[in-house]
Order: structure tokens, then C-alpha cells, then sequence
């Protein structure tokens, strides 16, 4: 006897329900803490902050476990919650150079003044399993905590803009910055909004479409100037106060990357900046965020547009993960009445083509 | 002493018979680029994997390796590899050129002029010359089969009339035996006329691009230019603060953010070579 | 079955130096490491080369005798084929030579599927002989090999002709041995 599928509830319920069980895993082991997450996943940590646009460690480890360590679903689980927050008056800028630098490196000067700092980095591992961990033993920890260096580290981007050899950036007009969760992306997009979106697109995404700069899609010759990651202070100025107060800092990873530019019968040939910032420690991040907004550039600086990388379109609209795993997922919905039209239509044609095949007049039908 | 949970020189044996056969034919057919399995090696692709499976495929426990990045062997992939090496192979390792059968290399040559008994072995993050003018593999392929370089000359004569110089500060590419355009990895324009005619094999690696392809010894490779425009290698225009030297390819330290600058040798070892020369000399 | 390297690694490192130095410096004999007892009619320059050249994806073509059949079936596992013309390796032991015109050359696009021919000969040796002139040869080297077919220096220009497709062969007497590159030129000496 056939019966028609029913009692959604009862079915979500239960799905849910093993969802859980399957979440937690055999009992017999530890559950894992958020804490725990936040110290010992902390990069994953930091990409789901990145992704889900909300600097909160806590709730990002929260969100990677409720989720199952899925991390599109956790930057999906933050990027919520984020919506849900009021919205306080803008930030100053970071000032990133006066950042309290753990890593500091760059590609273009073997050294430089305040140096290369390694940092804590799997750059120069080799990628051998290390089957001591396996067996839970400690590794060997480094022997002292490595202190950030006082150094001062002038941006290499500065030592290059002192001899005149690094474009300028437009200086801003003072008008507040406009804002990506606001206002619906306006084409073209301004470099602000086209940083906004770069800063929360999908790593993944970013780092196949900066990597196609790398191969001949879209004409990319970059260089790291430098790379640093550490703690920057985040200001405030309360209109009624007038100056600015601290909110404390927050760890960023900062990406100039330098590219030749040409000129213009205007301008003279120079390097040019991509520029890459992303919340916590993420390098590779941010040095596809640096890639692609060079290649959105294009258009500013009057360079031919011709491969996907420097499209705003498709870069913008396809880089957040959360618009595009929705998408995608939500072909797993019912289609049928859908569906149902387009069996019908099919049949249909099917059927004219067949006539038309088999010699039969149309009027036949 | 080897790492005994590894073969020797990391590769087992059927990835090296694999890639010791393209080397043979790459050998055979100079500058033509040879697909080959390039295997996930434990450091990460554009970081030297081909380098490193190149080397791998030809080490031995008689060889004396040296490994050297933008010219020197104390930058710090420079070192990773060495250690790679030394941990899975056991093999001697040098930082002098005078000293080494196999020179792994990021990006320059060294200034010492290499001998017959050397083998170089360079990693090549873009083995194809022609990719910023035609990035389909399939492509650049066919051109290479007809020996189609017009678009590699329009782009150097567009290049001359725009910037009153042609070609690239680095990677420029190069005309092997009369025949195949390769690029010379990234190596600075300075370091090409090093290639033509060397007594030294030099092989070439791209793991993630998975292309092998070799320049034997004493054979032609002519930078590729205009007759009225000479390809023109260039080097700043100062001697090093180390060693004096007025000939060596020169790195540019930056000494503080009021303009301060100062030229060393990027080659660590030739620059130590003429300290220790000129000591000796006084 | 008689045994293959006494130290797989390590003498198949060597046997590929040695044939790798060989081709690159195409006509300069090289020694090989070879096992210590050998097949009849192999011998050990020829037996290394095969050794650290052959496997399952190498289709193999050879007129050496059935013991030495076995032996590299056993030993390398490459599939031994009946046609010269399907074959990616060849060992040519015996008198007659295939005729490199009739072997797979490559394609304009793929010129390395050309065949590598292993052949033996009865001696090599430098100073006289053949006048190769090309890549990996600085002003020009001489090769003689003695047991080659009247009519090779012929062959070899049709080879050449062919450039960059072709085939590349390797001479091999006693425990030596000597390459013939697809881009070498060679005349006859005098
Ligand atoms: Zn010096």
C-alpha cells in the first residue's frame, strides 16, 4: 500500500536528535571543551572568525563544536549570531604598524630594520606525521615563551613609498566607511567594500582564484613585501567623548604583496599594493586577499580585464561561503512542483522531436 | 644517519625509475618540459618539491649536495632542504660550491663557475614561458610543437617600444639548442648567460606544474632579444660591503626607514671565498 | 633465477648516474655496477640499464635468449612485448639491429615517447671512430662502437631528422657503456 511521505516533524526531530549523538561521539571518550578548542585548534578557530565576521574566540570554538568541526557550518553558526549584535560607532583604523609583531617577515629584502621574524610558522617543517602526538605525548614546547620583539618595524611598503617607487593610496574624504552588512554591494564596488568582502570570503575560494593570478589568469608578478601577524589595539571615539579609548587588542594578520605596475602617459611605472588583512592568524588568508584585491584593481588603473580573478562580479558575489554553501545546499530542497513542470515540458518536446524523426505531421497531435 | 622509516632519499624506488626516465629524455630533448607524476612531498608545493623529487630521483651516497635559495645556503628553505636531505639520505652536505656534485637552487646560479662533475638542479615554480601570454596548457603545447615563439617576440617588442627596454628582470625567458623557449625559473636576468654552454648538467623541477626538463652540458641557450636590442643582463650598480667584489649579482639590504641601504653578495659562499682571498692577500 | 643488484637502492642510483652522465655527454663511456651473475648473453652494462630502467610501465622488446627473458620479467616486471614497434625499451643483444625508423619516435607534442634501444655491442671506445658533435659536447667527441649495422650512420640522420622526435640509444660492451641522444649529430670519422 502506498503512503504519501508525511510527519516532517517527527522525522526532523529525530534527525536532530542523531545529529547530537553523532556530534558527541563514543561517550566512553572525553567531551571536548571550547577552551580546549580555542588553544589547541586555534588557527581553525581563527578561520571561523575570519569566515563568520565576528572577533569572539569563544564563540567561534563554540561554533566549530557545535558543528561538528565543519567550518563553513561554524562561520555560517557565527556569522548569525553576529547579526544579532547592535552595531556600535565605527573603529579608528588599525594601525598594523605599530602592531605588536609575533611574525614578521618579507620576500623582497633578505633583511631589513627591526629583521625577519620567524614566528611560530610551519613555513621550513617538514610535513612528516609526527606519530608522537598520536601517541599523546607532549612535543617538546618551545623554551620560553617567545616575547614579541620592541623592535621598531618600519612597513616595507614605507621603504619602498620613500624612494617614490610605491603608488599612493587615494587618501580618504573623512566620510564614514561605508558598510558590507548594511548595504547591498553596489557594482562597481569601491576598494573598502571590495575589502570588506575579500576580509570574510572563503579561504578556499580566495586562495584558488589569487593562486590563477599566479598562472597567467590575470597578469599578477607579486611579491611579499611582508607579512606580519600580531596584536593591534582596537580604538573607539564615543561622539560624546570626542577622543578615542581603547577596546582592547585583537590579533590580525597583515599581507602587503607589491606588483609591477606599467603606468600611464599620466603615471609613471611603479609598484602597486594588494593589500590583505583577516582576524586572528591566518597567512594564507590574507596573502590570497592581497593577491585578488590587486587583481580587482584592474579596473582602476585602467588595466585590461580579462580573466576571472579581476572580474568584481565574480569575485564578490561568489567569495562568501555562507551566501554560496546555502546555495548550493539548498538543492538538497524539494523541487518537485518544479520539477513535475519541467518533466511535463520535456515529454513534450520529447515527443515533437520524435514525430519530426519518425515522419509524422504535427496535426497528428 | 638515515631516517631508517624512510627509503633512502625519501621516493621509493618505482617514483624514482619514473622520474629517472623523464630526466633521460628531458636530457635528450633540451628544454622540451616532460609531464611527470610529481608525488605530495612533505614540504609544500612552490616551496622546491620538484627540486627536491629531482634530487631525490639522482642522489647518491657518494654525492656532496649544497642547496642554496636566492643565492644563499643560510635562508631558511635553503636550510629546510639541506636538513631533508641529510635526514633521508645521509648524504654529505656543503656550503661550498667548489665542494658540491649536486647544487639544488631557488632562483640564482652560483658566481663560481660550475665544472663537468656538477649537476645543477633548479626549482621551477612556472615551467611555461609563454603562460602570461597564453595560460591553456593545451596551448602553449601546441606552440611548442610548431616552434611558434611570435607571441613571446610581440610581447618583448611591445615591451621595447613602451618601456625603451624589452623582457623580464628575472625569468626571462631562453632559446635551448636552437629550439624550445624555456623559462629559466626565476634566476635574475644577470645569472642567464650562465647557462649557455656550462660544463655542468642542469636539470629543472616543477612539482605542482609536474614538469621535468634539462639544459645537458655545452649546449646553446641564448637569451631571447632583438639584434637591435641585445638582451642585456643587469646588476646594481655597486660594489659589495662585504668583499668588494664589483662583478657579483648584488642583494640590497635596506639599513634603516631614512633611505639607508647597503649591496652584499646574494652568492653567501662566493662573497666568503673573497673575504677569505683578500685576509690571505693582506 | 639468478639475482638482480645486490643492493636494489643504491646500484640502481649508480646505474642511472652512470647512464644520465652518458646522456648528457653523449658518446663518453661510463662503468656500471651490474649483478654478479648474469643471464646468458646479458651483460652487465646492458643488465644494470635494464635493471634501473625497466617496470610494469616500461613495455620491454628484446631478442636476448629465454633465461634472460625470464630473468627481467621476474626481476622488473615490464611487460615484454612481441613488436619492436610497441616498445618503450629495447634490449637488442643479438647481431641484427631494428630499424630506428621502424621504432616509436614520439609525437610533435610528445616527443618523449620516443623509444630509448638498448643495444650490445662488441667493444666502445673514445678517440676515434664516429665524430659527434651537438648538446653536452663541447667541441666534438669521438665514438667507436664495433658491431654496429653498415648502415647506421644513415639511420642515425633519418633519426636526427626527425628532431625532437626520435629514438635514443645506448651502446653497451662488457661493463660499459655510451649514449646516443636523438639530438646528437654524428659523421663517420676519418
Ligand atoms: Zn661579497
Amino acid at each position: 500500500m502506498y503512503v504519501a511521505v508525511k510527519g516532517g516533524d517527527a522525522a526532523i526531530a529525530a534527525a536532530h536528535a542523531w545529529l547530537a549523538e553523532q556530534r558527541r561521539g563514543d561517550k566512553a571518550l572525553p567531551e571536548l571543551s571550547a577552551a580546549q578548542l580555542q588553544e589547541q585548534l586555534g588557527l581553525a578557530v581563527d578561520r571561523v572568525m575570519a569566515e563568520g565576521s565576528c572577533h569572539d574566540r569563544e564563540l567561534a570554538a563554540l561554533a566549530i563544536k557545535q558543528a561538528r568541526g565543519d567550518l563553513i557550518e561554524a562561520a555560517f553558526l557565527l556569522r548569525a549570531y553576529r547579526n544579532t549584535l547592535t552595531r556600535f560607532p565605527a573603529a579608528e583604523p588599525v594601525d598594523t604598524g605599530a602592531m605588536r609583531v609575533r611574525r614578521r617577515i618579507s620576500a623582497t629584502y633578505k633583511d631589513m630594520p627591526g629583521g625577519q621574524v620567524l614566528g611560530p610558522t610551519f613555513d621550513y617543517t617538514h610535513r612528516l606525521l609526527d606519530f608522537a602526538l598520536l601517541a599523546e605525548g607532549e612535543a617538546p614546547l618551545a623554551p620560553e615563551e617567545a616575547e614579541a620583539t620592541g623592535a621598531p618595524m618600519p612597513r616595507v611598503s614605507e621603504i619602498l613609498a620613500q624612494e617614490g617607487l610605491m603608488r599612493r593610496e587615494p587618501p580618504g574624504d573623512g566620510a564614514p566607511p561605508p558598510d558590507l552588512t548594511r548595504d547591498p554591494l553596489p557594482f562597481p564596488a569601491p576598494r573598502a567594500l571590495r575589502l570588506q568582502s575579500l576580509a570574510r570570503g572563503d579561504e578556499g575560494f580566495l586562495l584558488g582564484l589569487g593562486y590563477s593570478t599566479q598562472r597567467g589568469y590575470g597578469n599578477a608578478h607579486p611579491f611579499v613585501a611582508e607579512l606580519r601577524m600580531g596584536e593591534v589595539e582596537v580604538l573607539i571615539t564615543p561622539p560624546e567623548l570626542g577622543f578615542p579609548i581603547s577596546l582592547g587588542e585583537i590579533t590580525v594578520t597583515e599581507c602587503q604583496m607589491v606588483n609591477q605596475f606599467a603606468g600611464r602617459a599620466d603615471t609613471p611605472p611603479q609598484f602597486t599594493r594588494g593589500y590583505g588583512l583577516s582576524l586572528g592568524h591566518s597567512e594564507r588568508k590574507a596573502m590570497a586577499m592581497a593577491l585578488v584585491d590587486r587583481a580587482l584593481m584592474a579596473r582602476d588603473l585602467g588595466e585590461e580585464v580579462t580573466a576571472p580573478a579581476q572580474d568584481q562580479e565574480f569575485v564578490l558575489l561568489h567569495a562568501d561561503n555562507v551566501e554560496a554553501t546555502g546555495f548550493v545546499e539548498h538543492l538538497k530542497l524539494p523541487h518537485h512542483v518544479d520539477f513535475q513542470s519541467e518533466l511535463e515540458k520535456l515529454r513534450s518536446i520529447r515527443a515533437r522531436w520524435e514525430a519530426a524523426r519518425d515522419g509524422v505531421p504535427e496535426a497528428a497531435e | 644517519m638515515t631516517d631508517p622509516g624512510y627509503n633512502f632519499a625519501y621516493l621509493d624506488e618505482a617514483t624514482k625509475r619514473m622520474i629517472r626516465r623523464a630526466l633521460l629524455k628531458a636530457i635528450a630533448i633540451p628544454g622540451h618540459q616532460i609531464p611527470f607524476g610529481a608525488r605530495e612531498m612533505p614540504l609544500p608545493y612552490g616551496w622546491g618539491t620538484g627540486g627536491i623529487q629531482v634530487t631525490a630521483s639522482i642522489l647518491g651516497p657518494d654525492d656532496t649536495l649544497k642547496v642554496i635559495d636566492q643565492g644563499a645556503d643560510d635562508t631558511t628553505n635553503a636550510v629546510s632542504i639541506r636538513r631533508f636531505f641529510h635526514r633521508v639520505a645521509g648524504v654529505q652536505v656543503t656550503t661550498r660550491t667548489a665542494e658540491a656534485t649536486i647544487i639544488q637552487t631557488r632562483h640564482r646560479i652560483p658566481e663560481r663557475p660550475l665544472t663537468e662533475g656538477q649537476v645543477m638542479v633548479f626549482q621551477v615554480p612556472m615551467p611555461e614561458p609563454l603562460f602570461k601570454l597564453e595560460p591553456r596548457l593545451a596551448e602553449t603545447r601546441r606552440l611548442h610543437a610548431l616552434g611558434d615563439y611570435s607571441l613571446a617576440q610581440v610581447k618583448l617588442y611591445e615591451d621595447i617600444a613602451r618601456q625603451g627596454e624589452g623582457g623580464s628582470a628575472y625569468s626571462h625567458p631562453v632559446m635551448v639548442n636552437h629550439r624550445y623557449l624555456m623559462s629559466p625559473s626565476p634566476i635574475p636576468g644577470f645569472d642567464n648567460p650562465k647557462l649557455h654552454m656550462s660544463p655542468a648538467l642542469m636539470l629543472f623541477g616543477a612539482g605542482r606544474e609536474k614538469k621535468i626538463y634539462a639544459v645537458p652540458p655545452y649546449t646553446s641557450v641564448v637569451s631571447l632579444d632583438f639584434d637591435d636590442h641585445p638582451f642585456r643582463p643587469v646588476r646594481a650598480p655597486h660594489a659589495c660591503a662585504a668583499c668588494g667584489s664589483t662583478t657579483s649579482y648584488l642583494d640590497e639590504i635596506v639599513t634603516d626607514d631614512r633611505g639607508g641601504r647597503m649591496f652584499v653578495c646574494s652568492d653567501t659562499d662566493h662573497c666568503a671565498e673573497n673575504q677569505m682571498a683578500r685576509k690571505a692577500a693582506e | 633465477m639468478k639475482p638482480a643488484f645486490t643492493d636494489p637502492v643504491l646500484d640502481a642510483q649508480a646505474g642511472f648516474r652512470a647512464l644520465m652522465e652518458a646522456m648528457a655527454r653523449p658518446g663518453c663511456v661510463q662503468q656500471v655496477i651490474s649483478p654478479p651473475d648474469l643471464p646468458e648473453g646479458l651483460e652487465p652494462a646492458a643488465a644494470a640499464a635494464i635493471l634501473t630502467l625497466a617496470d610494469a610501465e616500461t613495455p620491454l622488446w628484446t631478442d636476448a635468449g629465454e633465461e634472460a627473458r625470464g630473468w627481467i620479467a621476474f626481476h622488473t616486471g615490464a611487460p615484454l612485448v612481441a613488436e619492436p614497434a610497441s616498445a618503450m625499451l629495447l634490449l637488442n643483444t643479438g647481431a641484427t639491429m631494428p630499424e630506428l625508423a621502424t621504432l616509436q619516435a614520439g609525437e610533435d607534442e610528445t616527443p618523449q615517447d620516443g623509444a630509448t634501444l638498448i643495444r650490445q655491442v662488441a667493444g666502445l671506445s673514445e678517440g676515434s671512430g664516429w665524430r659527434l658533435t651537438g648538446p653536452g659536447i663541447a667541441h666534438e667527441h669521438r665514438l667507436c662502437a664495433t658491431g654496429m649495422p653498415a648502415d647506421f650512420p644513415a639511420q642515425w640522420r633519418a633519426n636526427a631528422a626527425r628532431f625532437p622526435c626520435g629514438v635514443d640509444v645506448v651502446l653497451c660492451a662488457g661493463a660499459a657503456l655510451a649514449a646516443l641522444p636523438r639530438s646528437v649529430a654524428l659523421r663517420e670519422g676519418g
